[in-house]
């Protein structure tokens, strides 16, 4: 009984050591890679991209050290609840749905969505009756995804991917349309919008309605983070008007992707 | 039908995740997974019988062959073999201009040829071994009777090496059941496809997954209770004689 007594007020003790330690532990920033130009690796394997390098950014702002985790996309949400890391900071738009389970910065950026289908293919995506039968690739468990199974899913087919590999993939193949893409991975990816493209795009870029494409991406945090979360957002804010998002910002878009 | 609707309708009101579109997702994926599973079972048995036969045969040119296949589908992951083909038939040349393509364009044929190759391989194996397992004194019956080898292993060895075979193959029926949980990589709305889906549109994952894996349970339990049946009725020379 005493030793348990004993044990029970050393294991307090260390965990109350553990909390004042906490500032010197690195803090623990997740991404999905691959995710061009957002979060990538170069042939050498180190990690880089545009939120890989404000995120280095934020850190050194705050004078913290951080260390990047990489977790897949539709266990996200629940491995930072896990504490596996303390921040996803991974294209993550803020969403009402999501909100309710983490804790969001202010938005950091946005982008634009667009169809997109080979080239050779003819598709009118505001003739609703002419995409009756064909099909759609998204990833599973993003906005796209959302977007096109409430307002496109009683004429297309859609067809949920793990990765936005994947969906390229059977775009090559032949097996999908269409595809509904967050613009700047298809930059990416497929080149779209260049002469060199095997696809084009067949809408305008596409921001609305806020219901599905939210108010931008956010820094997301636990609930109960909220200290983290503020220095965040002073750090974004600071980095915004001090220039270096602009600077980091032109090295990966040709378009504003600011808020 | 409406008043079923209303009724279930009142039953959903007060969770957000539940609703009767998100349930129609799971009804939607219970009919796939059960085609699937069904289907490749079905298929693969089928094909399973022959080879078990050849896998035991003398001459090395039919029963070499059946071993390596075996090999290769017992010894790599159905996952591996399920992108292998669904990405692979693409790199079949011109396979995009001819009808096949119409039947491998749609993701249920090509899980379904991966999940049919992959049980037939198991089930010749189980099968193999019990065919092997044939007492030796019922063959020596069957050839002192002067059976052929065909009538032989109509009559005799098959029909007591099924019998034998049933509990190891209620076991494979149900590990094929579980691997289908798999088709979901390759877009297939099954079971676990739509739990996913629910999980993903709420992020709820043990709401979503707690109940498909009660509908999982479910399904094994129906199986369990089948072979149980059969066994009942075609072991039932084995049991211990009562009263």
């Amino acid at each position: 009984m005493h030793n348990a007594k004993l044990l029970l007020a050393a294991t307090l003790g260390a965990s109350l050591f553990a909390t004042t330690l906490h500032a010197d532990e690195p803090i623990r920033l997740a991404v999905d890679v691959p995710y061009e130009p957002f979060e990538y690796k170069l042939p050498d394997g180190t990690l880089t991209g545009f939120e890989v390098e404000l995120g280095n950014a934020v850190c050194e702002y705050l004078d913290e050290a951080c260390t990047w985790v990489e977790q897949p996309w539709d266990g996200m949400i629940p491995a930072l609840q896990a504490r596996k890391f303390d921040a996803i900071m991974s294209s993550m738009a803020i969403t009402e749905e999501r909100a309710r389970q983490v804790l969001f910065s202010e938005p950091y950026y946005t982008t634009p969505s667009a169809w997109i289908t080979a080239k050779g293919n003819d598709i009118d995506i505001s003739d609703r009756d002419s995409l009756e039968g064909l099909t759609v690739g998204v990833q599973r468990a993003t906005l796209q995804d959302n977007y096109v199974t409430d307002l496109y899913g009683d004429v297309l087919e859609v067809r949920r991917y793990a990765s936005a590999d994947d969906v390229i993939a059977d775009m090559r193949t032949g097996r999908l349309d269409l595809t509904f893409m967050d613009y700047p991975i298809a930059e990416a990816m497929i080149d779209i919008d260049t002469p060199e493209s095997d696809f084009k795009r067949v809408s305008d870029f596409i921001k609305e309605p806020e219901k599905y494409f939210g108010q931008g991406v956010g820094v997301a945090f636990r609930q109960r983070d909220r200290e983290l979360a503020e220095r965040f957002n002073e750090a974004l804010q600071a980095l915004k008007t001090n220039g270096t998002y602009d600077e980091i910002m032109a090295k990966y878009f040709s378009y504003d992707v600011k808020l | 039908m409406e008043a079923l609707m209303n009724w279930l309708e009142a039953q959903l009101a007060d969770n957000s995740i539940f609703t009767l579109q998100t349930l129609g997702y799971y009804g939607e994926g219970l009919v796939t997974t059960v085609q699937l599973v069904f289907l490749s079972l079905i298929i693969g048995l089928v094909l399973a019988v022959p080879l078990a036969i050849g896998r035991g045969s003398r001459h090395a040119w039919l029963r070499l062959p059946i071993f390596f296949y075996c090999y290769v589908f017992r010894g790599t992951p159905l996952l591996v073999q399920l992108y292998l083909i669904y990405y692979g038939v693409v790199f079949v040349e011109g396979i995009q201009d001819t009808w096949l393509w119409l039947i491998l364009e749609k993701p249920f044929v090509p899980a379904l040829i991966a999940f049919t190759l992959n049980t037939a391989a198991y089930t010749t194996e189980i099968f193999r071994g019990a065919i092997k397992s044939t007492p030796r004194g019922e063959i020596e019956a069957a050839r002192a009777y002067g059976m052929s080898w065909g009538l032989m292993m109509r009559r005799i060895v098959l029909p007591s090496a099924f019998r034998r075979a049933l509990p190891a193959y209620g076991n494979e029926v149900i590990f094929m059941l579980h691997a289908s949980a798999i088709a979901s990589v390759v877009t297939i709305m099954d079971l676990t496809g739509a739990a996913r889906f629910v999980y993903a549109r709420f992020y709820a994952p043990f709401d979503a997954f707690l109940f498909v894996a009660a509908i999982y349970l479910c399904l094994t339990f129906a199986i369990i209770y089948f072979f149980r049946h059969l066994e009942k009725r075609l072991l039932a020379h084995l049991k211990p004689a009562s009263g």
